[in-house]
Formats: C-alpha cells, sequence, structure tokens
C-alpha cells in the first residue's frame, strides 16, 4: 500500500465514510457528550487516542495469536477485551505520568471502554485486510472524523439553546433531528469515490 | 468433533483475560498516584450538588482544594455551617460560625404592575432581552423575566411568576449561582432567616418610578423614619435594609405607601409570605 493509498483511505474515513453520520456508529456519545463544544472536543481527543492505540494493539493481537491457531471467528470477543484492558492501562499510565492530558481527557476515557466505534474500527481494519500502517492511520482518521462530527455537532446545539422550538420537539427530539440535517449535509461526500 | 476444537479456544482467550488482568494488577501498583487520604472525606462531607456557587468546577475540585490548602473549609455556601464544621473537623481546625444565606430577587413589578414599552418576541433569554434596549419593561432595573435565572439554577429553586422570578425558599441554597447570571444584577443573597426585604431596586426619582411601575420605591423616607433600630437607609431614591442592624419589627411594612416591603415568616422550611 503505497502512501498515496493511504491518504485516499485516511480522507475517507473522514469525510466519506463518516462513522457518525455513514456508519451510524459511536451515537451514544455523538448525543450524550455534545452540549458544549469544549468537551466535544475532549471527547474527541480521547476517542482519538484510544482508537489509533487499539487499532495497533488489535492488529497485532489478531495477526500474532488469533490467526497463527485459526480463531478467527473469536475477533470480536479478543478485541472487546483488548480494548477494555488497553483503556485501563491508559488511564492508570497518564494519571501517573502525563496529569494534564489525564486531567483533560479522564472523565471520557472510562465512558470510551464500552464505545462501538472503537470496536467497529478494529474489526474494519480486520475485515478490510489492511497492512499494520493501514490499521493505525484508518483508526486514526476514523476518529477524526468522529471528532469533526461531534465537534461540529455541539455548535450546532449551542446555537439551538437560544431557540424555542415546539413543546414536543424540545429537548431530545430537535436534538435528533438536527442530527439528521447534519447527516444529510454529509451525504454529500457519499458520491466521492476513491 | 474433537473436544479440543472448543477447549484450545476457550484456553487462548482464558490466558489473554489473565495476561491482561495480571498487566493491569502490576500497572495499578507502579503507576499509583498518591492521593492525599483527606480528599474523599471532605468530597464526602460537601453536598455533591457540584453547582459551582464555590467557584470551582464541582465538589470534587473544591475538595482537593481545601486539603491543598487553596480554599477555607468554609467555601461551600450551599453547606453553609454544618457542612463546614464537618470540614473543619476532617482537617483539624476550627471554622468560624457561617451565617446560612438564601437568593432573593429584589423586583416586585410583575406584569400586572410595570409598563412595558414593547413587545419582545426574540429569544427566551434576558441576555438577549437586556441588549435590546434594556429588555421590554419601562424600567430600567426591573427584572426581565425570561428566566436566564432559572435555567442557570442547579436547585430548580427559582420559577417565574407573573413575569417575576420568584424563589422557592425550600429549595434555594445560597450557591449564589443566580446573582451571577442575573444581567440586571437584581437578586442578592441575604441572611437565611431575614423576614423583610425591599422588593425594588429602582433608583429612579419617584415621579419617573410612579410611571414606571405600580409598585416602585420612590424613596419618601417613611421607612426610614420609622424605624427603630436605624436598619433602613434611603440612597439615591432607593431604601435598602441592613441585615446586620435589622431586628424584623416588621413596622416598615405597615408605613410603605408602595407596599414594596415584603414580609415572610420561615414555616416548617418554607417560607410564608404576607402581602
Amino acid at each position: 500500500m503505497s502512501f498515496t493509498d493511504i491518504l485516499l483511505l485516511m480522507f475517507g474515513a473522514i469525510l466519506v465514510e463518516n462513522f457518525i453520520f455513514a456508519k451510524f456508529y459511536g451515537c451514544c456519545p455523538f448525543l450524550g457528550v455534545s452540549d458544549k463544544p469544549d468537551t466535544a472536543l475532549g471527547m474527541g481527543m480521547a476517542v482519538t487516542f484510544v482508537m489509533t492505540l487499539s487499532g495497533a494493539a488489535t492488529w497485532a493481537v489478531y495477526h500474532f495469536l488469533l490467526e497463527p491457531f485459526g480463531l478467527e471467528y473469536l475477533k470480536t470477543v479478543a478485541f472487546i477485551l483488548v480494548i477494555a484492558a488497553l483503556v485501563q492501562f491508559i488511564e492508570m499510565f497518564l494519571r501517573k505520568f502525563i496529569p494534564a492530558l489525564y486531567a483533560s481527557l479522564g472523565i471520557y476515557l472510562p465512558l470510551i471502554t464500552t464505545n462501538c466505534a472503537v470496536l467497529s474500527a478494529a474489526l474494519l481494519a480486520i475485515q478490510n485486510e489492511y497492512s499494520f500502517i493501514a490499521a493505525v492511520s484508518f483508526g486514526f482518521a476514523s476518529a477524526l472524523g468522529f471528532t469533526l462530527a461531534i465537534v461540529v455537532f455541539a455548535g450546532v446545539r449551542g446555537k439551538m439553546e437560544f431557540s424555542e422550538p415546539p413543546r414536543a420537539f424540545q429537548g431530545f427530539p430537535i436534538t435528533l433531528i438536527a442530527a439528521g440535517l447534519l447527516a444529510m449535509a454529509f451525504a454529500g461526500f457519499a458520491g466521492i469515490k476513491l | 468433533m474433537e473436544i479440543s476444537m472448543i477447549l484450545i479456544p476457550a484456553a487462548i482467550l482464558a490466558a489473554l483475560g489473565a495476561a491482561f488482568g495480571i498487566l493491569l494488577a502490576i500497572a495499578s501498583r507502579a503507576f499509583a498516584v498518591k492521593v492525599d487520604e483527606r480528599v474523599p472525606l471532605v468530597r464526602d462531607a460537601l453536598p455533591g450538588a457540584n453547582c459551582g456557587g464555590c467557584g470551582y468546577s464541582g465538589c470534587d475540585a473544591l475538595a482537593t482544594a481545601i486539603v491543598e490548602g487553596k480554599a477555607p473549609c468554609g467555601a461551600c455556601p450551599v453547606g453553609g455551617d454544618p457542612v463546614a464544621q464537618q470540614i473543619g473537623a476532617i482537617m483539624g481546625v476550627s471554622v468560624e460560625k457561617k451565617q446560612r444565606m438564601r437568593a432573593q430577587v429584589m423586583c416586585s413589578g410583575g406584569d400586572s404592575h410595570a409598563t412595558k414599552k414593547y413587545v419582545y418576541q426574540g429569544a427566551s433569554d434576558c441576555l438577549a432581552a437586556a441588549r435590546l434596549a434594556g429588555g421590554d419593561k419601562l424600567c430600567p432595573f426591573g427584572c426581565i423575566g425570561l428566566g436566564t435565572c432559572a435555567s442557570a439554577c442547579p436547585f430548580d429553586a427559582i420559577h417565574i411568576e407573573n413575569g417575576v422570578a420568584a424563589i422557592d425558599y425550600r429549595k434555594c441554597e445560597g450557591c449564589g449561582t443566580c446573582v451571577a447570571v442575573c444581567p440586571k444584577q437584581l437578586i442578592r443573597l441575604i441572611p437565611y432567616d431575614s423576614a423583610h426585604w425591599v422588593g425594588c431596586m429602582s433608583k429612579e426619582k419617584g415621579g419617573t418610578v410612579t410611571k414606571q411601575c405600580k409598585v416602585g420605591c420612590i424613596g419618601c423616607t417613611m421607612c426610614q423614619k420609622v424605624c427603630e433600630a436605624g436598619a433602613i437607609t434611603v440612597n439615591s431614591f432607593l431604601a435598602q435594609i441592613d441585615y446586620n442592624k435589622c431586628v424584623d419589627c416588621g413596622k416598615c411594612v405597615d408605613k410603605c405607601p408602595r407596599h414594596i416591603i415584603w414580609s415572610a415568616e420561615r414555616q416548617e422550611g418554607g417560607l410564608f409570605i404576607h402581602r
């Protein structure tokens, strides 16, 4: 896989195949942690951090442990285990050595343990038979797409604070409608074939 | 089908899980961060509302600050004296008695009393309305009544009644969040048990006030004269009560020709207002 291929892969993962708007992965944090742009950015950074590392870890586990024993069918279970352990480990590591990063990412890290976006990034990298470099860049780019979506949506929700939708739409319903409209905007990228 | 087809995958997964478990156990020892054991104790003593009334981001941040000596033991405005004493006991210092406060909206000019200068149809937020010629009421000091304080209140203690913010005294904890957000600076913290307050903040001259609002302070100084404790002073056409001197005799309430000195009685935690 050449450098250009990897760049195209990353571009596709950020915009065309955006995790939230095109694939509907990670909708829970997308709706739950998008109240304010700064918390949304914190969540996005934590996801980026974990997704990139878990992309590398799961690739290694799959190719060095599961494949030699012919246990490819166990990848979902094994990856959940790897990601959960990895997130716990990262949390402890950051708390000890990089307290500043822990203070900004800390509360979001445990939320990511069971985030389906992280798991699906790992599974898709295996399914598409990516090389190690491609798998890591795919995880990183997918997470960037997630960050872009959640931060943009937090901006939209900030504007909605001051509007008064009809009573039946107040709160969560109007949030879902706004998310749908934003997804339609991202659908414009769907025509781009890389 | 051989039994090993089940046993081998199970063994590999178990080994993987055990390896991660051991790794995490070692990591938790190796990367252990020493936390002052007083921090969780202080945090448990705090009310846990995370209202931010103390100026820190939440109860956890305040607990850390208190233990590090950056904040006084009585820094929590919500917990008041009991919490301050409890924290003082944990920290091993004596704490001075602290007076409990409550919020009070100093405006009586509801929709039926205050005259409006235009019909406001913008965003339902006092900060937005205050930018349009200072709100829709003719009185430049009056409550806009769009509930910026109500949505800011972490205890759901403020509601808009008849165009003026009203405080639910059973729920108010005196954190001061509303005091900070009100664009008219209409909300004040007064002692929890104080029974009287002047429900007006208008510093306009008497004649102007009567045109703007049926229930505004005109600065006639009758309350100042009747007050035996000398607790009421009228400055720039507005009566104000000094709660250090007020003895709650209630004479000013009967004397006020505009009926804007409120009186209330605390019963079973609630505040019963006589008007």
